[in-house]
């Protein structure tokens, strides 16, 4: 992300929409609506405010345009950029690189999904491979289990440990009155939970739910004169090393590894400097092969590093602090779940979870099956 | 210029109609290439050969998919000797004793119907 300024633009609006299970009839285009609608009352601004749209759902394969139409926005910047679940994370660099050339100054970027409603096979085509259709992957399930039978053959990484990550949200989520999941869970319950893709049971797995929602992007100059305490875009980056699992170059290091490193080169900040994680927890295994490539802890460590509720609400690392994909929402691309988060994080919203102090948030996004990787730091004023 | 006559995955589905598994060589990147492609993706020219594998190579990482509906079935990404990783399934044992590290066969399994004939692996003991 090169050429990118850090804290040039802030979010100053975020929201969800409807989550969990949606109203019948309830459009994908519908929920980011709603989504904006409340993201711009959370910052004080009106849709004719708005001249920038950033959008993406695997249930509408021009969301921009059916965006512009529904709003009645015809000369609005777009881009719909679709790299999966981490969609919503490039979509921040680019509206930062779009806020920064004058192409717009209100930004929003909008997600919205009916998976839970309409049905994952509906909601989510699957492309034809001719190298992997044919031994019926069920995806994304079978590939991520491909990467932790990798990641336990080469690190030692345990059943429990994956397990431990589910817990890990669960607690959190339990502090979250908008989870989805409302009971607790054990490691024991992880395990003897119904096998979907050895070595994961449906509770290494993300859940399946309605959802979407907004954040609206500004410059910093014009951020600062809104009701809300901004929160800075400080470094962005992005990788995207392979689109099948059968192509990822090392089933046991993610691109990760190079989005970390820009964002933390843009944001001139190291590991250490953040105060909470939000990690895209589509599998138990991504929270764990993401702390290390994001540098918390060394490769092949993040099943011993994460183990003893370290990442869990009475931890030392606050990571998923909604209770994650895993037990808060996933509607098909969770990428934007983790930027609201981390902003209520920062502005101090965040009641019976919220992190204590916490000034500088990682967000780090995942789409595909391990594919594209995006991150993005963000900080309060603290930062700047 | 005129028109390609065949396409990357036509010239691997008829090598493997005749029971072979296809891949490409880039003599310029002196490295396996698969999938196979118009170009090579470290050079980014078109100067790419087609090779037949012996078809021997090691199981890199293994699952096995619970369908909702009928029994359990193997998924695994193989390492190729000739350098090259793809997917298959290993047959012929059950599909939680498919082990990383192992040591597989190549055997094409048939076109059935419109569906194209695909490589499947079987353990193979003793080939180094």
């Amino acid at each position: 992300m090169n050429g990118l300024i850090r804290g040039s633009a802030a979010i100053v609006g975020a929201a969800e929409s409807d989550i969990g299970a949606v109203a019948a009839n309830m459009s994908p285009i519908d929920l980011m609506a709603q989504g904006i609608h409340r993201a711009l009352a959370d910052c004080g601004l009106s849709l004719r405010d708005v001249d920038g749209l950033f959008c993406a759902t695997t249930q509408a394969r021009t969301s921009a345009m059916s965006l512009c139409e529904y709003l009645r926005l015809p000369n609005a910047y777009t881009d719909s950029t679709i790299v999966g679940g981490s969609s919503f994370e490039v979509h921040v660099a680019h509206a930062q690189a779009a806020l920064a050339a004058g192409l717009c100054t209100v930004a929003v970027i909008a997600y919205g999904s009916t998976q839970r409603t309409v049905g994952r096979r509906a909601s989510s085509a699957r492309e034809y491979n001719p190298y992997e259709t044919p031994f019926k992957p069920f995806l994304p399930s079978t590939a991520y289990a491909l990467a932790a039978s990798r990641h336990m053959h080469e690190f030692g990484t345990t059943r429990e440990q994956l397990a431990e990550v589910a817990v890990a949200a669960r607690e959190w989520a339990l502090l979250n009155p908008a989870a989805w999941e409302k009971k607790p869970l054990t490691v024991a319950d992880v395990i003897a939970a119904r096998p979907i893709a050895h070595p994961f049971t449906v509770r290494d797995i993300c859940l399946i739910t309605d959802g979407g929602g907004a954040i609206i992007m500004m410059n910093t100059d014009r951020a600062r004169s809104l009701g809300k305490k901004p929160v800075y875009v400080l470094g962005c980056g992005q990788a995207i090393t392979h689109a099948s699992i059968s192509s990822m170059p090392d089933l046991t290091v993610t691109g990760a590894r190079e989005s970390g490193a820009q964002a933390y080169r843009m944001a001139r900040m190291r590991d250490t400097d953040i105060d909470v994680l939000e990690l895209y927890d589509a599998f138990t295994i991504n929270t764990i092969i993401f702390l290390e490539d994001l540098g918390f802890c060394p490769k092949g460590e993040g099943g011993r590093f994460i183990s003893g509720g370290r990442i869990g609400p009475k931890g030392s690392l606050p990571v998923n602090t909604n209770g994650g994909g895993l037990s808060y929402c996933h509607p098909g691309m969770y990428g934007l779940f983790l930027l609201i988060e981390a902003v209520r994080q920062l502005r101090g919203e965040c009641g019976a979870r919220q992190v204590a102090g916490a000034e500088t948030a990682l967000v780090h996004g995942n789409g595909g099956v391990f594919s594209a990787q995006a991150t993005v730091i963000l900080g309060t004023q603290s930062t700047m | 210029m005129a028109n390609a006559t065949t396409s990357p995955l036509g010239v691997y589905l008829d090598h493997l109609e005749k029971g072979e598994l296809a891949y490409q060589f880039s003599p310029d990147a002196n490295a396996a290439v698969f999938y196979p492609r118009v170009i090579c993706p470290t050079t980014g020219h078109d100067n790419l050969q087609w090779r037949i594998s012996q078809g021997l190579g090691t199981v890199h990482a293994t699952t096995v998919v619970y369908p909702q509906k009928g029994d359990p079935y193997n998924v695994a990404l193989i390492d190729v000797d000739e350098g090259f990783r793809m997917m298959s399934r290993v047959e012929d044992i059950p599909p939680l004793d498919v082990r990383i590290g192992m040591r597989v066969k190549f055997r094409p399994h048939p076109a059935e119907g419109d569906e194209p004939p695909y490589p499947v692996f079987t353990p193979a003991e003793g080939a180094a």
